[in-house]
């Protein structure tokens, strides 16, 4: 009995620290102790902690590679900002405006990812990570040549910008969802399947599991949330220019995705908090020529990562110096205390 | 005319895509992993160029090839070579971080502003109406050189041998006596110097450089191996001409022209939706 409970409680430990913090970031906003820059630090790692749960889905649970996040965000970011500005004047800047908008910026993307998840999810191989890479390449490219009456081609799309004081909390509101979700596919009989997947294909469609059709799910799921960040991510500016959206933006993501540890969805939260907080303090700290210094650890700090979670030469030295077995070892050193103290 | 001179800068650049898609192309068949460093190393090979040129441009050609050579070699020992026998995505995740941190180094080194690298002034032809640069008949004459001497060595020599042979079966040929990590190097070697001449034909087309330079021609004779079928030899030149002369021929269109990267992606999408296996990519049945 006593271990059911455990385990429930540990399970949701996310949903209840983002909770708390939210709850206490708007109480302080409530009384005025939140610096403007805090909210938008704040609205930053909301949506870098939903992007990065979602690609978590695709890379650490799906075992496929997307390169073309950003593109998902960027589809999401200017039909939703789109949708958002069209309905600002008979709706007004509000709750009902912000709910299509997100809905519509969602959908889009999830359909774009079925469209691309189609051909590539069929096939074995990298293939996914080539066509997500060639559609976030199309995507900006269309819309950095649209018109500026359609969604504003170079200069960029003009949406509205939803109040500061507690967009964020909005924002959190959102990353709670996005959890609710993604955690619980994981965690259904779905997920298993999509788990039995990334182990052994041919064992999962020896076991008569719909190997395309997972695959799809979990894909256009991670579509959505992307598409739902960029709608929020156009909420948080005046205008949304495509450039953001490149290749650097999608491999960010992916850094922290691997920061956070593969198929580990809170680690991924708390490295894409520490990313955007070290973004904004390296920014300041590192100017001029030194700025490309952040980039530099980012590429050295995932490849170290990834060949020393990953080198199969590595594999005993792994087994023996990680934070589990010490924290065994430990754990079994107190009960031998434990036993030794209670014999005498 | 006009089709026929947009017809000829198609093959001189699809001789350029071809040349860095053999690397792509060769180092998947051989050591089954997509190499998203490579288009960086043009970008070395570039910036390279620019260190010796002042010493004589032959000089810093020879000199930028043997440095991208040793580059690949190194990026292949340090980065690739612990994690043979891991997981694709794990090999894949790292090939991206060597790609950005090689981007990283050389805007440290160079600046992110673009670098002006004149190789050597070349004038254009004219044969009647047509007029053609002399670096573009450079180009395709070089690229065409390059290609039947790979497919010769390839056919011919031991070691070209020896390099399809790991790449149809890595044990069997370890078996027959092939030392296939040489042969991973030697792979990488080739592909390497080969995106090093590459750059060149690049800077005689536009004599500027810059550390994110080499992405976007990497990522598109990246496209160009998987429309000729990825692991083919022939596959990543006869596409690399097409994405090229495609390429052009888009180019010259004023309404389509901003699209061009677009219709070249969407071109691969399509592709792999009809035929996933490449245009002369072969059909491998997975066995258990």
């Amino acid at each position: 009995m006593n271990k059911i409970k455990n385990i429930k409680w540990k399970n949701y430990i996310n949903y209840i620290v983002i909770g708390l913090l939210t709850v206490v970031f708007a109480a302080l906003s409530m009384f005025g102790g939140l610096k403007t820059s805090t909210a938008y630090l704040l609205e930053e790692i909301a949506i870098k902690i939903i992007l990065a749960v979602s690609l978590s889905l695709v890379v650490g649970f799906l075992g496929e590679l997307s390169l073309g996040h950003a593109g998902f965000m960027c589809v999401g970011a200017y039909l939703g900002g789109k949708v958002a500005a069209l309905l600002v004047a008979p709706l007004g800047n509000g709750f009902l405006t912000l709910i299509i908008s997100l809905l519509v910026g969602g959908a889009c993307a999830g359909l774009c990812g079925f469209l691309i998840g189609l051909p590539a999810l069929r096939l074995r191989g990298d293939y996914l990570a080539i066509t997500t890479l060639a559609f976030g390449e199309i995507v900006r490219t269309i819309f950095q040549n649209t018109s500026a009456e359609t969604f504003g081609g170079p200069i960029g799309l003009p949406t509205p910008r939803f109040e500061a004081k507690y967009f964020y909390v909005i924002c959190f509101a959102t990353v709670l969802i996005t959890l609710f979700v993604v955690q619980n596919l994981i965690r259904s009989k779905h997920g298993r399947a999509i788990k039995a997947i990334r182990d052994n294909e041919i064992a999962a469609r020896a076991t008569g599991i719909n190997i395309t059709g997972y695959k799809l799910l979990g894909f256009v799921l991670s579509a959505v949330f992307a598409g739902i960040a960029g709608v929020l991510y156009s909420y948080t500016k005046f205008n949304v220019s495509s450039q953001i959206f490149d290749y650097n933006y999608s491999i960010e993501i992916l850094v922290i995705v691997v920061l956070g540890g593969m198929g580990n969805i809170n680690g991924s939260m708390i490295a894409a908090v520490l990313v955007t907080f070290l973004n904004r303090y390296l920014a300041n700290v590192l100017t001029g020529n030194l700025a490309v210094l952040k980039d530099l650890i980012y590429a050295l700090v995932l490849i170290v990562i990834v060949i020393y979670n990953n080198a199969p030469k590595l594999k005993s030295f792994r087994e023996k110096y990680n934070i589990k077995a010490l924290t065994d070892k430990l754990k079994r050193k107190k009960a031998t205390e434990a036993d030794g103290k209670e014999e005498v | 005319m006009e089709f026929l001179t947009t017809f000829v800068n198609g093959l001189s650049l699809g001789g350029i895509y071809a040349m860095i898609a053999l690397g792509y192309t060769m180092v998947y068949g051989i050591a089954k992993m997509l190499n998203f460093a490579h288009g960086d190393i043009i970008m070395v090979g570039g910036y390279t160029i620019l260190l010796f040129l002042a010493v004589n441009p032959i000089v810093a050609i020879v000199a930028s090839m043997i440095f991208c050579m040793l580059l690949g070699i190194v990026i292949e020992k340090v980065a690739y070579k612990p994690l043979r026998g891991a997981s694709p995505l794990a090999v894949l995740i790292t090939a991206i971080g060597v790609s950005y941190l090689l981007q990283s180094i050389s805007q440290m080194i160079f600046g992110s502003a673009p670098k002006f690298i004149v190789i050597a002034e070349l004038g254009i032809l004219k044969i009647g109406g047509l007029s053609i640069g002399y670096s573009t008949i450079i180009t395709l004459a070089c690229s065409l050189v390059v290609m039947i001497a790979l497919s010769l060595f390839v056919k011919f020599s031991k070691t070209g041998r020896a390099m399809v042979a790991v790449s149809e079966d890595k044990g069997a040929a370890q078996l027959m006596g092939i030392n296939v990590n040489n042969i991973i190097m030697i792979t990488f070697a080739i592909g390497s110097a080969l995106a090093a001449l590459a750059s060149v034909f690049f800077l005689l087309k536009a004599p500027t450089m810059s550390p994110t330079f080499g992405s976007l021609p990497g990522i598109k004779a990246f496209t160009a191996a998987v429309i000729g079928g990825i692991g083919s030899i022939p596959g990543a030149m006869l596409g690399g001409i097409l994405l090229g002369v495609i390429e052009c021929f888009a180019q010259s269109v004023p309404v389509i022209s901003p699209y061009t990267d677009a219709i070249e992606f969407s071109i691969l999408i399509i592709l792999l939706l009809v035929k996933p296996s490449g245009l002369l990519g072969k059909k491998r049945r997975e066995k258990v």
